[in-house]
């Protein structure tokens, strides 16, 4: 479903990206996994198109999406330090993305409803999300990245910085919830242990660039 | 990681507003400035442009002892608000006692009231004779300004480490030796900040020496004023204006260069500040806090006194004839108080409306622009820098001829009070929008919320709270506002701190208790309002400390009083 083709990224005299070539395909739950400051961030950044490549394009179920701007990609994106709205509650962070695709109010309030259970933080929805734990945040974060059912998620190294317990439960459920809900998802981690346990399948930029895959 | 946050730092795609959106978020409060703030400022500089009024002025027999007066009050007033505030300033910072956080805000209060209600109050505490005097001046210069240093000073006071002064202490220093040498040098950077903040203040003071500085004491804010609306010499008034601005550029390029060199880095935080533990140093800190009380709520009691003690007899007649302007068949007091109440009450809901829309689209301007936004952060912050009088005057000579004659229009003093409270809008919305991080509106975009749509639901949302603080601010700055409507104001119009300047200056024992009634009205109407500030400010940062000047609330009501 999402290809992407000779992407390059360059900062000044610096190459972040070097012609990466991958296809990730539908229900496939990917991790891409390297060493901190490889670029990985930088590749999630292009796909959702927060970032516009220097060379190469991407490409969503055969279309170039390349010059779309990031709010019409439906592209979900979990960012690694959350990013929730401190000035709305939980669940109207959650339903951020829903009224965005100008969802009536009541079906809104269920599928947020549906979420909070999906995620296991049944009856949160009117807590401010500054009152959350880290790892209460990065469940609601995960759970406003799915409620507009975005047919590819990409997550920025979701687990990172999670105290040891927290941080195995929260790979299960993180596994589990990608299955439930069917998406397709890019998950960029430094952990190869974690890496191997939430994902299908393994990937490192090493061997995606200059067309090596 | 590092390559991809520098990777992170390019503009991203599809997230900034477009241009036209931004361009057309400068363009109103560019307008607004441009119009009320720097037209009438080159008006008052062109007048002066004419080399035989600067000569004449400068050859006018009273003006040496006008620049006199504005500087050796401002030195003495200056010196007495430290030695007076270092007491309560150690008090509070150094000390915890029951009712300390009342005693702090008991403090801060004068400091936010309207200048009319101190000269006022001085008046109903003064004995007659010493009422209009320098001393009076001086007096009510210390009471208004002993918040600046007990609010810096204290602040600094209350984060030295304890310890510095033990270290001080195990190596032989007796506590006055220890104080000398270790604390007085660590606050030194404090008192000249505090001590600055009060001479621009006292160098500029206007409502306070028109009112008590009787006839032969004018500061140039005074004598600007009385040349240009007594004697008509509009020139004249012009020149002493600049000679002010150039005055006050010089003041504050002065201050931040010592303050600059005075800085001291010292390991500040939040030091725990004991209880008294012997009965003796308890019984010392309750009479401490309990003479400061007294010492600052005297003023007010006075004011609400006499208010109801016309000629030492008890009456309420001052209050149940503030609606009525004659008092007695042929003796009118040319003041309608409740009409001054009415006019004041609708100036500042205009002024109010103005201030928040204007400082809200220069707060989103400048959040969301780069070249423009910082043209406008400095622009939007200059009519705090130029004094109340001159905005107000600039605004006279200007707005007098056709088309622009808008001298009768009501609307002409809620726009200078809208003009003077922008500045504390812009200040109390720009920290919590440029604390927002870029992730959101990326948030917001990943989410499908176009670049509008993301500004519309973050930025604008942001901005409720701030609004509600910074509408509060324009209130209480409309309602005290003396030296630019001293100018604009419209016979029929006028506002509760020109009916109370105007019953001052009547003789007799009614109009001064009428004066002493309406001082406390408006006194009342600016309380509440910062009430509301404080409360919305509390309810946003619950663990700040009372003491440290961080929130727009503290630092920007510096000039809330300013008229």
């Amino acid at each position: 479903m999402l290809a992407v083709r000779d992407v390059s990224v360059r900062f000044g005299a610096r190459t972040i990206l070097d012609r990466i070539n991958f296809e990730l395909a539908d229900g496939q739950i990917t991790a891409l996994q390297g060493p901190s400051g490889c670029g990985k961030s930088t590749l999630l950044r292009v796909i959702a198109g927060l970032l516009a490549p220097d060379e190469g394009g991407v490409e969503l179920d055969g279309h170039d999406i390349t010059a779309l701007p990031p709010h019409r990609r439906h592209i979900g994106l979990v960012f690694q330090d959350d990013q929730l709205f401190p000035h709305r509650d939980v669940a109207a962070n959650i339903e951020f993305g829903l009224r965005m695709q100008r969802m009536p109010s009541a079906a809104r309030a269920a599928r947020v409803a549906g979420l909070l259970e999906l995620v296991g933080l049944d009856g949160f929805g009117r807590r401010s999300v500054t009152s959350l734990s880290g790892g209460e945040a990065k469940r609601i974060a995960l759970a406003r990245s799915l409620a507009p059912a975005p047919p590819l998620l990409l997550l920025d190294e979701p687990l990172t910085g999670l105290d040891v317990a927290l941080h195995d439960r929260l790979a299960d459920d993180l596994h589990r919830v990608l299955r439930a809900t069917g998406t397709t998802a890019l998950i960029v981690t430094h952990d190869p242990a974690e890496a191997r346990a939430i994902a299908d399948r393994v990937i490192t930029l090493a061997e995606l660039s200059n067309g090596a895959a | 990681m590092d390559a991809d946050r520098r990777a992170l730092t390019r503009r991203p795609v599809g997230i900034d507003l477009p241009r036209a959106v931004r361009v057309g978020l400068l363009a109103v409060p560019f307008a607004f400035l441009g119009v009320f703030y720097a037209w009438p400022l080159l008006t008052l500089m062109a007048e002066v442009v004419d080399g035989s009024t600067i000569v004449a002025t400068l050859r006018r027999p009273g003006l040496a002892q006008v620049l006199w007066f504005t500087c050796w009050q401002a030195v003495v007033s200056t010196a007495c608000t430290i030695a007076v505030g270092l007491a309560p300033a150690y008090l509070v910072a150094r000390w915890d006692f029951p009712g300390r956080r009342v005693l702090i805000a008991l403090l801060t209060v004068p400091f936010l009231l309207p200048t009319v209600v101190v000269g006022a109050a001085f008046i109903a505490l003064l004995p007659d004779r010493l009422e209009r005097s320098a001393f009076a001046v001086v007096l009510a210069h210390v009471f208004f300004n002993v918040a600046v240093v007990v609010r810096v000073v204290g602040g600094v006071w209350s984060q030295l480490p304890t310890d510095l002064i033990a270290a001080a202490r195990v190596l032989g220093a007796s506590p006055w030796r220890a104080t000398r040498e270790i604390t007085l040098p660590l606050l030194r950077p404090a008192l000249v900040a505090a001590g600055s903040i009060a001479f621009l203040f006292t160098f500029t003071s206007f409502g306070v020496v028109q009112i008590l500085g009787g006839p032969a004491r004018a500061t140039i804010e005074v004598e600007v004023a009385r040349l240009a609306t007594q004697l008509g010499d509009v020139g004249g008034a012009a020149v002493l204006s600049v000679i002010q601005l150039a005055l006050l550029a010089a003041i504050v390029g002065l201050s931040a260069r010592t303050q600059r060199r005075a800085a001291v880095s010292i390991g500040l935080r939040v030091q725990t500040t004991p209880r008294p533990r012997t009965a003796r140093a308890r019984a010392a800190v309750f009479a401490a806090a309990v003479t400061t009380a007294a010492l600052v709520a005297a003023p007010m009691i006075s004011l609400a006194l006499s208010s109801v003690q016309p000629g030492g007899r008890w009456s309420l007649v001052a209050w149940r004839d503030l609606g009525r302007p004659t008092t007695r068949p042929g003796a009118d007091l040319g003041v309608d108080a409740l009409g001054a109440l009415g006019a004041s009450a609708r100036a500042a809901v205009l002024a109010t409306v103005l201030a928040v829309a204007i400082g809200a689209l220069a707060a989103l301007a400048i959040a969301s622009t780069r070249a423009g936004g910082r043209f406008l952060d400095i622009g939007s912050m200059l009519p705090l820098g130029t004094s109340a009088v001159t905005i107000g005057f600039g605004m006279l000579i200007t707005f007098d001829h056709a088309p622009v004659d808008w001298r009768g229009e009501p609307w002409l003093v809620p726009v200078g009070h809208a003009l003077v409270a922008v500045p504390f809008v812009v200040r109390a919305a720009l920290p919590v929008l440029r604390a927002r991080p870029l992730g959101w509106r990326e948030a917001a975009a990943v989410l499908g919320a176009s670049p509008i749509r993301a500004w519309w639901e973050i930025d604008v949302r942001m901005l409720r709270r701030p609004m509600l603080v910074g509408a509060c601010f324009a209130a209480a700055v409309s309602f005290g506002e003396f030296g630019a409507t001293t100018f604009l104001s419209r016979s029929g119009e006028e506002t509760l701190p020109i009916a109370i300047a105007r019953l001052l200056g009547r003789a007799g024992d009614i109009p001064r208790a009428q004066a002493s009634a309406l001082a406390l009205v408006l006194a009342a109407a600016t309380t509440v309002v910062l009430v509301g500030i404080e409360l919305l400010d509390r309810s946003s940062s619950p663990a700040r400390s009372s003491l440290t000047p961080s929130s727009p609330a503290h630092s920007g009501g510096d000039d809330a009083r300013r008229s």
